[in-house]
Parts: C-alpha cells; structure tokens; sequence
C-alpha cells in the first residue's frame, strides 16, 4: 500500500524533528557562516557553527525547505555537536552512504539518523536530505583552512 | 470538454504508479506525446534519414521535404507571412538567447532600457540581465498586480522612449495569467522598441496569431505542445531577422566560405548552423497536425473548463492557498497552490504516491517567487488528455496529503 511507503519515508522521528526542530535559529558566537541552497527546488539554509581547538562546540540553522530538508538539518546539528572536526565529516560520509542505499558500519550508531535510511526509495528527495549534510561539510572544510 | 476519446491517443497514460492509474497533471513542464507524434519521429528514423539540403538522393530528398514541410507547417501555426520567419531552435531557452545575442548585442547600448516583468520564466531574465550587464544598459521590471495581472498602466510607466526591447511572457507558468500581448506590443512600438514574446505556455493551448499581435519576435518549444524535446521555434520578422547576425556560425548555415571572409546564406537557414533537429521538427510537425485537428478553440475551452472546475473544487478546502488571478478568464490552464503545514514537495510525493504527477518547487521562476512571498509553491497544469476525474483525483490527494500532515 502506498501508505506504507509514505511511513517509510515519513517516520514519527523526522516528522518530530520538522515540527519540534533541535537548534534552530542563528549562533550569536559563531565563526563559521554557511548559506547553500538547492538550485532545482529553491531550498535554503543558513548555518552557523562555532568550532574551537577542533571541535564543534555548538551548531544552529535556520532554512526553508520540506520536511525532509528541515529534519535532516534538525539531526545534523544534533550529530556534530561535541565532536571534533574528522568525526563530523564522517558522518557527513555515512549520511552519502545511506542515501545511496551502501550497506553502513554496524558499529557507527546513527541515531535518529537512522529513520532518514527510507529517503533512499525516494531518488527525487535525496537532495532535500543532503543540503545540510553538504553545507556541512563545506563549512568545517573551510575551517581546515584556516 | 473534450472527449476522453483523446486519452487513447496517448499510451503512457495507460499505466499505474504507485498503484494507481496515473494522472499526469504536469504538462506546463512537459506535454505527454500521441502516438502520430512517436510514429512520425520513428518513421522518419526508419524509412528516410538522411541529412537535409544535402544529398542529391532519394533519402536526401525526402528528408529535406518532411523538415521543411514541417517548417510549412508552423508557418500556418502561427500565421506568419513567411516560411524564412520561421526558424527551427532547440527551444525557447535557445530562441530567446538568439535573440539577446543577435538582435540585442547589435542594437542596445549603454543607458538603453530592456523592460520585462516579475513574472517571466528564468529563460526571458537572463539572457537580458547578461546583455545589460554586457552593454551598460538598464534591466527594468514591470511591477505586477496583486492578484498576478499585468496592468497597461504599468506597462506604460516603464516604457520609455529609451527602451530598446520589451519582452514578456504570453501565459504564466506559475499564475496562469494571460497576457494582453497585442496591447503591450503597441505600447513598446510606440517607443520604438522591438516586442519578444516567450510564447513557450501558449503556443500549446491558444491560437498564436503573430501578424494580429504584431510582435517582433515569438519563441516557443515543441515538447509542451505533443511535440519532441530539443525542438523549438524562433519567430521573428523577416526585415529583423534580415539585418541580424547569425549566433552560430559553420556547417549548413553558410553561402561561400573563403580563407578570411565568409558569407551566409539567406533567411531561415541562415540561423541553422550545423545539422539540425530533424526528427524534432518532423516530430513537431506531426504534433501541430495533431492539435489543429482537434482545434486549438477547443483545446483552450477545455483548459479553461477544467481550471475552473478545479479552482472551484480546491476553493472549499480549508488552508488552501491559490495563486494568480481568480477570475478563470484571465487564467489559463494552470493552478499553483499551497496548502497549509505541508512543504510543497512534501505535498507532491504524497500526491505521486497515489499516482498523481504534479510540480512542485519555484518552477524557474524565483523572482515570481519572491514576489508571492513564498520559496516554492505546487502547480497542477492541465491539457488535452485531461479530465474532471483527474481533477477529482487531485483533490482528493490533496485530502490525503492535508491528513498525513495533520
């Protein structure tokens, strides 16, 4: 039934996190500024981290986009919070891999994350999935310069 | 209406999706093709290819027939005085560059003006923001009305007796909104500026006229109107299209080519460098034979009707929001809308679950977007295969979606 795989592409945890999103808004104190947006749908997002000795200390973000879009940026401030620069890109890695449909690392413990795995049925929404991801790491790479 | 007879002409539209048998509500991107049109692609690859103008063979020869008969053909469509109006493009996108590379580059200078609106399709911005950019001249926007309309008044505050070119959409992609062409056109020639319509939603659903509206220029493409991809129409006036360059130089295009110096040919061919779409103006041909027999009155009433059955149905919906004007007569069949607390591509996976194709998303149009406030907005666009039950299966998709996201 096509209700099913509504369910598998909209579980409970990222309608959650589109209606109660997690570290939404702009950081005061932050050093890195991030706008990207998705050029075939409009979407945007504006990221804004504070990174020091290495480590993601605090993560917000505020955008317009789908539920797919929004709750995805909602868990990926949630991951990268606390963790250090390698650790972070990781996941932004295992992100791609999922939606790709690769087979992941049982031992990484993907979280909530684990509930975006059904956007991969769904070839018309990755992009919606890896805004965040991509803006991601975009940012923490050009911390790497610095 | 028009008979559901239409449907069986078209054979994608016999299959389910996701279970359900399909509703194809995204013509405005791309029209589904009829049978006449495959097969006439299909028998031109299988009993006459070969290249045009070219050969002294039998092939040749017939090929050259069916690619400037299809050519004949549009002439009819639109009713241009002659065939050498006529030039074949890989679209509209195409269409309206040659005409800000050629046209443009050679005629507007710096502080000239180049007037379009808010609501045009990103094809009629940028190849205009560029020739600005390029010549130090100044892009103006005629503002829009509150319900999506173009009003004359507005029209004529922004054209000047600076204004070079005017080019503006006939119908919306977003909104719906018909055009008063032939009114703008006077307004630009008042001035003397040069008129380009970006016809690309309204040649497949209105009867293009460009001698009664008097333009300068029209482009449209053949994918929206049962015709191929990579085929599309640049109109323009012989005595234009007489003094401009070429934008494309080599191959078909050229009359004697000498070791420095080289010169063309005449008008159409002039501006068909290279081999060009051959299946694809066949193909087009095929679907302009296809339209005129079922009458483009007609096809124009149907949209209408069906616009406005559906406007009247998803008007009851609560948190359902439409845009462009509300008046079916200035619409023509296209219905954008957002419906509360669902994202618009949220709404269209809902809606493609049960079978259901529409757009979502700023449709090229991010300026308009702006304007309407919003980052994207669904669109329902309707055509010839369309029906009241297609419009029933939407709403009651929209339903579902309302539900789900409750």
């Amino acid at each position: 039934m096509p209700t099913n795989k509504l369910d598998q592409l909209y579980r409970s945890v990222i309608m959650d996190h589109y209606k109660n999103p997690r570290n939404k808004g702009v950081l005061e104190e932050n050093n890195i500024t991030i706008d990207m947006n998705n050029p075939t749908c409009g979407d945007v997002i504006h990221l804004t981290l504070n990174v020091e000795d290495g480590i993601v200390q605090d993560a917000k973000f505020e955008g317009e986009g789908c539920s797919i879009s929004m709750a995805s940026a909602s868990m990926m401030t949630q991951m990268i919070k606390n963790k250090d620069i390698d650790t972070a890109v990781k996941y932004a890695q295992v992100f791609s891999d999922i939606m790709l449909g690769k087979e992941i690392d049982e031992s990484i413990d993907l979280g909530d994350l684990e509930a975006l795995s059904g956007v991969a049925k769904f070839p018309a929404r990755i992009k919606c999935a890896t805004l965040a991801w991509k803006a991601m790491e975009k940012g923490l790479g050009s911390e790497d310069e610095q | 209406m028009l008979s559901k007879d239409i449907r069986k002409h078209f054979p994608i539209l016999d299959q389910e999706i996701n279970g359900h048998p399909l509703v194809y509500l995204d013509s405005a991107a791309t029209s589904q093709k009829p049978r006449q049109v495959i097969e006439a692609i299909n028998d031109y690859y299988a009993y006459d290819n070969a290249n045009v103008h070219r050969g002294v063979h039998t092939l040749g020869n017939r090929a050259t027939d069916h690619y400037e008969g299809a050519r004949e053909k549009v002439r009819k469509f639109i009713n241009a005085k002659s065939t050498q109006e006529v030039i074949f493009t890989r679209g509209t996108t195409t269409a309206l560059n040659m005409v800000a590379q050629s046209y443009g580059r050679a005629n507007v200078e710096e502080g000239d003006e180049i007037v379009i609106t808010h609501m045009e399709h990103h094809s009629n911005i940028i190849p205009w923001q560029q020739l600005a950019k390029e010549k130090g001249a100044v892009l103006k926007y005629v503002i829009l009305e509150e319900d999506g309309t173009l009003s004359l008044d507005k029209v004529r505050e922004a054209v000047t007796d600076r204004t070079k070119i005017v080019s503006i959409m006939y119908v919306s992609n977003v909104l719906g909104t018909m055009n008063p062409i032939k009114e703008i056109t006077e307004i630009a020639h008042a001035h003397g500026a040069v008129m380009v319509v970006d016809g690309a939603q309204a040649a497949p659903h209105l009867k293009l006229d460009v001698q009664s509206l008097n333009c300068d220029f029209l482009a449209f493409s053949g994918h929206k109107m049962c015709g191929p991809t990579g085929i599309g129409v640049l109109y323009g006036k012989k005595e234009l299209l007489n003094e401009m360059e070429p934008v494309e130089f080599g191959g078909e295009m050229i009359d004697f080519v000498g070791l420095y110096e080289s010169t063309w040919k005449e008008l159409p061919w002039k501006f068909e460098g290279g081999t060009p779409i051959i299946a694809g103006a066949i193909g087009l041909g095929a679907a302009i034979d296809f339209l005129e027999e079922i009458g483009l009155d007609q096809i124009e009433k149907h949209e209408h009707e069906l616009a406005g059955y559906a406007m009247e149905k998803m008007s009851s919906m609560d948190g359902l929001t439409i845009y462009g004007p509300r008046d079916p007569d200035k619409r023509a069949g296209i219905v954008t809308f957002n419906l509360d607390n669902v994202h618009p591509h949220d709404l269209a996976t809902v809606l493609d679950m049960n079978g259901i194709a529409v757009r979502a998303g700023h449709h090229c149009a991010q300026p308009l977007m702006k304007w309407l406030k919003c980052s994207a907005t669904a669109r329902a666009s309707f055509y010839v295969y369309n029906t009241e039950e297609d419009v029933d299966r939407l709403v009651e998709g929209l339903r579902i979606a309302k539900e789900y996201f409750q």
